[in-house]
C-alpha cells in the first residue's frame, strides 16, 4: 500500500479524535482511549513482524514492563508522571536490549519460541516478585495526577502520547533505517552481502518494537490504575499478533485496523453472549482462511477486482 | 533432603512421573512440528479435550479398571475424530506463511476453551484413579503411590512403542522423508496429504491421552490447557523441534526441575523452568537433540 491513503488516513483518524469529545459520550471516549492502547501496542509489534520480518510471541513482555514499571514509578516511588514515564520507557528498552542481545542470534521460529521463553519469564516474575508487582493480585490502585482521573482528560493525554509515537513510527517507517528494516525482512542474505549489519538492524527494531511497547504499557496502567501478570502472559502476546496480522502486516496502518476491529469485536460480542471467544474464534478463522493478506489486503484485493473492467 | 534416601527416592520418582506425563504430550508437539512444520497453539486445548473427554466416558461406564482404560481410548478417539475435522480445514494452510498457521491453532483456542465451558461448565472435576492402581507398591526403598508408577511405566512404553514405527516400519520410514522432502515423496507417489492427515491426528491423539492420564493426578479445569502448552512448548524446544528423544530428556530434566527446584526456589521454580529453557536456547538454539537447519520456503 502506498503512503499517501495511508497519511490520509491516519490525519482524519486524528482529527475524528479530535472532535470525539464533542460528541459528550463518556463510553465513545473511554473505547477510544483503549482502542488508541491496543493500536500503539499493535503497530510496536509491527515495527518487527511487518518490517524486518521477526514475528515475536513474546512482545506482551514489554507491554508489562513498561506498565508495571510505570505504575511502580508513579505510587510506591512517588515520582512525577513525567519521570515516572521516561523512567518506565528507560527501563523497557535496556530490557528489551538484553532480551533482544540474545533473541536476534536466532531465526524465523527459533526467535519466536525464544521470545516466547523470555515472556514467560517476565509473567512468572510478576506473579512470584509480590513486594513489588502485587503477585497474582497485580498492582493496584496507581497514584495519578489530577488531570488522568477524568476520562475526558485521560483521552487527550493518550491521544497526545499516541500521536506522538505514531508519528515517531511513521518518520522512521519512511526513513532509510525503515527502508534498511525491508530490505531485510525481504532478504536477510542478500542485505547482508550489501553490507548491512543484518543481526545490529535487527536488534535495533527490538529495541523500538520494544519502547513504543513499553508507552502503550504506562497509558494501560494509568487507564486501569493497575497492572496484572495477565498483560504478560503468552495469551496477550498471541492477541497482539493477532492484532497484526488481522489488519495486514505489509502496512504501516494495517495494525491499527486490525487493532480496532478486534477490539470493537470482542466489545460488541461480549454484550450478546458470555461466550464470546467462540465466536471471535470462528471470526478469526474465517479471517485466516479466506483473507490471509489481513484487512488491508482484502481491500487491496477488492480495489483491483472493482478496477479490472474499467482497465482490460 | 539428600541425606534421606527415602525422601530423595520419592522426589526423584516424582520428577519422572511429572516428565513422563509431560513426555506423552511433547511427543504429540514434536511430531505434529517434526513433519507439518506447525507449531500447535491448541495443543494444550488437545490435552484439555483428552481429560474431559475421558472424564465423561468413565461416567458414563462406571468407575472401574475397565471403564478408566475405556476412558482413555474414549479420549483418544473422540480428540481422534475432532482432529480429523480440524485438518481438513489446517491443511489449507499447509504452503502459507507459519503466521498463518499460528492463527489458526490460536483460534482453534478459543473455540476448544469455550467449547469445553459450554459442554461440560466452568467447575472442576476430578477422576479417581482406576481400582487396581490405588494405594501404594513397596518398592524397598519406600512405598510409592500406584498411579504415580503407572505413568513412570507409561511414558517409555509410548517413547518406545513410537520409536519402533518412526524406525523400524514402512510408515516411519515414509513419516521421516516427509519431514526431509515432502515435494521428492510426493513425486514418488505417496499420498502427501494422507501422511500429513495422519501425522496431525495420532499428535493430537497423544496429546488426549496425555490429558487423561493426568486427571487423576491433578484437577480437569477450563484452566488447565494454558500453562500445559507452555510446559509442552518448553520441553519441545529444549530437547529439540521435531525430535522424539529431544522431548524424551527435555521431560525429564522438566519434571527433574519442577520437582527439585521448588525446595530450593520454592514458589520461584517457575521462573527457575523458563530459566532453563532461555539459557538451553542461548548455548544451543535448535535444542539439546535438534539439528540447526535452514527455515524450508
Amino acid at each position: 500500500m502506498t503512503s499517501r491513503p495511508q497519511l490520509i488516513f491516519l490525519l482524519v483518524t486524528f482529527l475524528v479524535l479530535l472532535l470525539l469529545p464533542l460528541a459528550g459520550s463518556r463510553y465513545l471516549v473511554d473505547l477510544a482511549s483503549q482502542i488508541m492502547i491496543f493500536s500503539l501496542f499493535a503497530l510496536s509489534l509491527n515495527v518487527l513482524a511487518g518490517h524486518i520480518g521477526s514475528i515475536s510471541f513474546g512482545h506482551a513482555a514489554f507491554f508489562a514492563i513498561g506498565g508495571y514499571a510505570c505504575a511502580y514509578l508513579l505510587t510506591t516511588a512517588g515520582w512525577p508522571l513525567a519521570a515516572s514515564m521516561a523512567g518506565a520507557v528507560v527501563l523497557t528498552a535496556v530490557s528489551a536490549l538484553l532480551i533482544g542481545l540474545v533473541c536476534v542470534r536466532l531465526n524465523a521460529i527459533y526467535f519466536s519460541m525464544l521470545t516466547l521463553a523470555f515472556s514467560m519469564l517476565v509473567w512468572a516474575v510478576a506473579v512470584k516478585w509480590k513486594a513489588v508487582t502485587g503477585g497474582d493480585d497485580g498492582f493496584v490502585g496507581v497514584t495519578l495526577p489530577q488531570f488522568l482521573t477524568d476520562p475526558v482528560g485521560f483521552f487527550w493525554f493518550t491521544l497526545g502520547v499516541t500521536s506522538l509515537s505514531v508519528a515517531a513510527l511513521w518518520i522512521l517507517s519512511r526513513s532509510a533505517m525503515g527502508r534498511t528494516f525491508i530490505a531485510i525482512r525481504e532478504n536477510p542474505v542478500r542485505a547482508g552481502f550489501l553490507g548491512l549489519h543484518v543481526r545490529r538492524m535487527q536488534l535495533v527494531a527490538f529495541v523500538i518494537a520494544g519502547v513504543f511497547a513499553g508507552v502503550a504499557g504506562c497509558l494501560l496502567a494509568i487507564y486501569v490504575r493497575g497492572m496484572y501478570p495477565q498483560t504478560a502472559f503468552w495469551t496477550q502476546s498471541g492477541q497482539v499478533v493477532i492484532m497484526v496480522l488481522l489488519g495486514g502486516v505489509h502496512s504501516f496502518v494495517g495494525p491499527i485496523l486490525g487493532a480496532t476491529l478486534l477490539y470493537l469485536l470482542e466489545m460488541t460480542i461480549h454484550q450478546y453472549t458470555e461466550y464470546w471467544p467462540i465466536v471471535l474464534g470462528i471470526i478469526l478463522m474465517v479471517i485466516v482462511l479466506a483473507a490471509p493478506e489481513g484487512i488491508v489486503g482484502l481491500f487491496q484485493r477488492l480495489r483491483r477486482r472493482l478496477r479490472r473492467p474499467t482497465t482490460p | 533432603m539428600f541425606s534421606n534416601p527415602t525422601v530423595l527416592f520419592i522426589q526423584v520418582m516424582n520428577s519422572i512421573s511429572l516428565g513422563m506425563n509431560l513426555f506423552i504430550i511433547a511427543a504429540g508437539l514434536t511430531l505434529m512440528f517434526g513433519v507439518l512444520r506447525i507449531v500447535n497453539f491448541a495443543h494444550g486445548a488437545f490435552y484439555m479435550i483428552g481429560a474431559y473427554a475421558a472424564y465423561s466416558v468413565i461416567q458414563a461406564t462406571g468407575d472401574t479398571n475397565a471403564g478408566f482404560f475405556l476412558g482413555i481410548l474414549g479420549a483418544a478417539a473422540i480428540m481422534g475424530a475432532a482432529a480429523f475435522l480440524v485438518e481438513r480445514l489446517l491443511a489449507r494452510l499447509y504452503d502459507k506463511e507459519h503466521m498463518l498457521q499460528l492463527l489458526f491453532t490460536f483460534a482453534l483456542v478459543m473455540i476448544i476453551k469455550d467449547l469445553v465451558k459450554m459442554i461440560w461448565g466452568s467447575g472442576q472435576y476430578s477422576i479417581a484413579a482406576p481400582p487396581f492402581l490405588r494405594g501404594a507398591i513397596d518398592l524397598g526403598v519406600s512405598h510409592y503411590p500406584a498411579y504415580m508408577l503407572f505413568l513412570c511405566l507409561v511414558g517409555p512404553v509410548i517413547a518406545v512403542v513410537l520409536w519402533f514405527f518412526m524406525e523400524r516400519t514402512r510408515w516411519g520410514r515414509i513419516v521421516r522423508a516427509a519431514r526431509l522432502d515432502r515435494e521428492m515423496l510426493g513425486a514418488l507417489g505417496t499420498d502427501v496429504k494422507r501422511v500429513y492427515s495422519t501425522v496431525f491426528i495420532v499428535g493430537s491423539m497423544l496429546a488426549a491421552v496425555g490429558g487423561a492420564l493426568a486427571a487423576p493426578r491433578s484437577a480437569v479445569d477450563p484452566g488447565m490447557d494454558s500453562l500445559v502448552i507452555i510446559d509442552a512448548f518448553v520441553v519441545v524446544i529444549i530437547g529439540g523441534l521435531g525430535s522424539l528423544l529431544g522431548s524424551f530428556v527435555g521431560a525429564l530434566a522438566l519434571g527433574l526441575v519442577t520437582i527439585f527446584g521448588s525446595f530450593f526456589l520454592q514458589e520461584w521454580v517457575i521462573v527457575a523452568v523458563y530459566v532453563m529453557m532461555v539459557v538451553v536456547l542461548m548455548i544451543r538454539p535448535w535444542g539439546l537433540f535438534g539439528k540447526p537447519e535452514q527455515e524450508r520456503h
